[in-house]
């Protein structure tokens, strides 16, 4: 008896101690989280960098999570549309519907490039809100920094000013670092680079390289031979310096078209966990920067 | 708009002489690019008004050209009670499959909707599914109602054109229908745990094989489920469940022919009790389905039926009998299917099904009383046979929204006779992408 009603008074005491939940849709977000958060939070990550994060479903493992999330963190512009309803749909937990505080999509706070002037699948799998792989601009992590910070604030009001002290200070040191990254990254202007999907646009975009060309003849759609062969005819008549692709992806389009071409391929994190050296958003960039300038020294 | 405009031409013009830092240069050229960009997408249509909040529609066309050795349209599963549904092959030759129109949306921050529209070849439209679904309720409570897919059994919950084979398993075939959407109110527990677990009940009304269509106040069929599942590793996913469905037809009927090939109305009255045991694992390495998957999934079936037997060939201008015969009748079948898909590169899977009915112990009143119809007037229940199909299917999906399948079948569902199944389907999906469940 004594037990169980011990049971039951850590159970209603369970808020004033247990951290705040967070469902991260991918690992970027999930990274970020933990910035912001520090141990006031405890952070699941979705998916893996190793996955396609066009391609997740909604396992059960994941729905499992999300009952319990008091926060989901996802990119939102239909990047998680093959599975997060369902999930959500799934969890029973009304926290994180859709509109609730618990809710919360990258994108929102995000400057989104690529924005399709009108939405056809024969254009392939293009998101009518614009490319969703956004963290691959700081500025963008910035803002989402900045937003993600306000709403855990509003998650959690035990701990707000924690997490908007947190994300003063993370925003001073991603300032620092993006001003470096820059300045490293200098030689990289104007490089042109063939990717496997449009997944790196914002990287390339913010860090002034050229894309010469995509392994996916669509956005989406698999490598075909006929796509890799006409871009191997394009590249020698203008020739990239560099190929890259993420971690996730299938290597052996890139690694065909850069024997073929005789250009380096480059591996890229694309996220958190991608590459030993991508441990945190910090080393996501340090490390891509650093493979970009090794491959086209 | 046009202050933008004017912004990015003050810019444009504003960049400094060339003794100023590139640098800055850049970064003015940097603003420029992005007002434009700003410009493309405020020229972007948008829905305005009232159809900002149109529904997502999805469209699924789907088709197949078929051989078969049998003809389709005598198709049976010998030994086991017609379902009623649409459980045989296509037809041979060309044929349209069920176009489905899909339409869900968020109704308010406390509901959701979503209605499927099957559209037969024949012309008719059946509402397949059209449900609400709480968003509120929390405490991982989910409450559904109106027409839905049951959550019993594996497969059920999933849509035609997201199953891996053309067909249902025979078991789905024989026991459910191809599939059981009852008009009801589901509802669904999920455990606060990191394993998955889930608990749901079901009532309704019974309308629908192995119910039959009745006229009676309160609940005419029923059922629980429990599901568990979870990762094993990042690369493996795992699901496995437990069903059980009470239902109480009345005058179920369906047509067999006597022993003298005459037609003959049979219906049975009583309990139907149907377990399921159903599990499905899918493994893709470190859990990315892009190159390589593998999908391996099974379920058995059980059921117990008891209850009154009714043999009437009165109906018949000369008929064998001319008098109504009723009859105890009980029943213990059951049935299994095991399928594995595998995707062996990008765009390409195959998959192999085998498909097992049992006929078990059926016991007949009608035919032990000895003073009617005897055993050879009961063709389609009182044949011991055991139903068995072997298919094999190779598809080809170019995108996530187009899938090209040829399946080819063993079929044994009719006692003595082999039925050899070739098809040729297509599966394409228009609108919104949607989510598909595990």
């Amino acid at each position: 008896m004594k037990i169980l009603f011990g049971l039951l008074l850590c159970l209603a005491c369970a808020p004033a101690w247990a951290a705040l939940e967070v469902f991260a849709c991918t690992p970027e977000w999930a990274a970020l989280a933990r910035e912001l958060g520090g141990d006031k939070t405890s952070v699941y990550a979705a998916t893996t960098a190793l996955q396609d994060p066009h391609r997740i479903e909604a396992r059960p493992s994941l729905i499992a999570r999300a009952r319990r999330a008091d926060l989901v963190v996802c990119t939102g512009a239909d990047l998680e549309v093959g599975w997060l309803p369902q999930v959500l749909l799934q969890s029973g937990n009304a926290r994180i519907q859709r509109g609730q505080p618990g809710y919360f999509e990258a994108a929102a706070a995000a400057r989104l490039i690529e924005v399709p002037a009108f939405a056809d699948r024969a254009m392939g799998d293009v998101h009518a809100a614009g490319n969703p792989h956004l963290h691959l601009d700081p500025r963008n992590v910035a803002s989402v920094a900045k937003a993600l910070a306000q709403r855990m604030a509003l998650a959690d009001a035990h701990n707000a000013s924690y997490y908007l002290e947190r994300e003063l200070a993370f925003q001073a040191r991603w300032r620092q670092a993006t001003a470096r990254w820059e300045r490293e990254a200098a030689p990289l202007k104007g490089v042109p680079v063939v990717v496997h999907h449009k997944d790196l646009s914002y990287l390339i975009a913010w860090l002034g390289m050229r894309e010469a060309g995509t392994l996916e003849p669509k956005p989406g759609l698999p490598p075909s031979t006929a796509h890799l062969a006409s871009l191997l005819a394009q590249l020698q008549k203008a020739p990239a310096k560099i190929i890259v692709r993420s971690a996730y992806s299938d290597p052996r389009p890139a690694q065909w078209l850069a024997q073929q071409a005789k250009m380096p391929a480059v591996l890229l994190p694309y996220t958190v966990g991608g590459t030993e050296r991508a441990n945190d958003l910090f080393g996501l960039y340090e490390d891509s920067i650093q493979r970009l300038l090794e491959g086209t020294r | 708009m046009d202050r933008i405009w004017m912004c990015a031409a003050a810019l444009a013009v504003a960049v400094p002489p060339a003794w100023a830092q590139d640098a800055e240069v850049e970064k003015l050229r940097e603003e420029v690019r992005r007002l434009q960009e700003r410009v493309q997408a405020m020229d972007k249509p948008r829905a305005t008004g009232e159809n900002a909040f149109n529904p997502a529609v999805s469209l699924i066309l789907q088709g197949t050209a078929a051989r078969s050795s049998q003809d389709p349209s005598d198709y049976q599963i010998t030994g086991f009670a017609p379902s009623g549904g649409e459980v045989g092959p296509p037809p041979r030759s060309f044929s349209l499959g069920e176009s489905e129109l899909v339409i869900s949306a968020n109704i308010d921050p406390y509901f959701s909707g979503r209605m499927t529209l099957a559209l037969t070849p024949e012309n008719e439209a059946e509402v397949e599914e059209a449900y609400f679904q709480t968003l509120m309720l929390g405490g991982g409570f989910t409450l559904k109602g109106g027409r839905f897919l049951s959550g019993i059994g594996y497969q059920n919950e999933t849509h035609q054109h997201a199953w891996d084979f053309q067909d249902a398993p025979l078991a789905y075939s024989a026991f459910l229908g191809g599939r059981y959407n009852d008009d009801g109110v589901q509802l669904r527990w999920l455990a606060p745990t990191d394993l998955f677990l889930e608990f749901g009940a079901e009532v309704g009304r019974g309308r629908a094989f192995p119910s039959a269509e009745q006229s009676k106040n309160g609940v005419g069929a029923w059922s629980l489920f429990g599901h568990v599942g979870g990762d094993i590793g990042a690369s493996t996913a795992w699901r496995a469940g437990l069903s059980y469905l009470y239902v109480e037809p009345e005058n179920r009927a369906f047509e067999d022919a006597d022993s003298l090939g005459n037609p003959v109305t049979q219906s049975f009255s009583g309990k139907s009790k149907l377990w399921i045991a159903d599990f499905v694992l899918k493994w893709a390495p470190e859990g990315n389905a892009t190159v390589t998957n593998f999908k391996l999934q099974g379920e058995y079936f059980r059921r117990d039926e008891s209850g009154t037997l009714s043999y009437d060939d009165s109906a018949q201008s000369a008929p064998q009998f001319g008098a109504p015969f009723d009859g105890a009748y009980s029943s213990r079948q059951s049935g299994w299917y095991l399928q594995a898909v595998y995707q062996f590169m990008p765009t390409w899977r195959a998959g192999l099904r085998f498909d097992q009915l049992d006929h078990g112990t059926v016991s007949n009143g009608i035919v032990t009383g000895g003073a009617g119809p005897a055993a050879a007037d009961f063709p389609l229940l009182g044949t011991a046979h055991d139903p068995s199909r072997t298919s094999a299917m190779v598809d080809w999906s170019p995108s996530e929204f187009s899938r090209i399948r040829l399946q080819v079948a063993e079929d044994d569902s009719r006692a003595g006779v082999t039925d050899r199944q070739v098809l040729v389907q297509y599966i394409y999906s228009l609108g919104a992408h949607g989510a598909h469940k595990f």
